[in-house]
């Protein structure tokens, strides 16, 4: 697999208190473990099974994700910014491995 | 040989048998529910599914759930091998409570939203979409 990239998008401004839209996206098969190979052998499963987001280390969401989420998997959330922080967001691979990305907020 | 009584035994096993279908065999769907809920009572009000009517791409069909005070939804696809699509869990940092997601529909069926309110309390409603191609493999 190509290496594995998240993108995040945040509004251009707020103000403290608001509730704003997160948008976040990781490229990632999503291998449901449901499907066959040439040879008809199953194709192991090889998810992303969790994804968190917290702000200033407070949790905003947290979530389990099954393999009927789409393969690239995207999630749109609200977060409530009281102020200037930073976003932690982190992606729990099936295989062990954890993709972290932060994104530094300000309000106006 | 058999006698009067083991022929009675026997009769009795049998409608055992044919009863277990019936108090034995939850389906895959109303085992997530229950997961869920515990089987709690599901009111109809306080959420709302956006979903296209008809995907045609059953791969990854967009879904948005409004659920204004709840403090966790769960997605479940009903006509889904395995049906639960997943739990998403606000934390004290969320704002307004509400989810976007793209999901895999394997055809044709009826998409399912359960929030769990802030007292406990749950709801769910649901909304049928139409899929042209299936996304489960194959």
């Amino acid at each position: 697999m190509t290496e594995v990239r998240p993108r995040i998008r945040l509004p251009r401004r707020a103000s403290a208190g608001d509730s704003i839209v997160v948008k976040t996206l990781i490229n990632h098969n999503m291998e449901s473990g449901q499907r066959r190979n040439s040879a008809g052998e199953p194709i192991p499963r090889q998810i992303i099974n969790r994804f968190t987001c917290e702000f200033n280390g407070v949790m905003v969401i947290d979530a389990a994700l099954e393999p009927a989420i789409s393969a690239n998997p995207y999630v749109e959330f609200e977060a409530l910014v009281d102020g200037n922080g930073e976003f932690v967001f982190n992606w729990y691979d099936d295989n062990g491995d954890v993709y972290t990305a932060t994104e530094a907020f300000e309000v106006s | 040989m058999l006698t009067r009584r083991d022929t009675l035994a026997i009769g009795l096993g049998a409608s055992a048998v044919a009863m277990l279908p019936v108090t034995a065999m939850a389906t895959p769907v109303d085992d997530a529910i229950a997961a869920f809920t515990g089987g709690a009572e599901m009111a109809d009000t306080g959420i709302a599914i956006t979903a296209p009517e008809i995907a045609e791409n059953g791969n990854t069909v967009p879904i948005s759930i409004d659920a204004a005070g709840a403090t966790e939804i769960m997605i479940i696809a009903t006509g889904n091998p395995t049906p639960s699509v997943g739990r998403f869990m606000f934390g004290e940092a969320a704002g307004t409570a509400m989810i976007a997601t793209r999901i895999r529909l394997g055809g044709t069926q009826d998409v399912m939203a359960i929030a769990k309110m802030a007292d406990g309390s749950f709801a769910s409603t649901r909304v049928e979409v139409k899929v042209t191609i299936g996304g489960c493999g194959g």
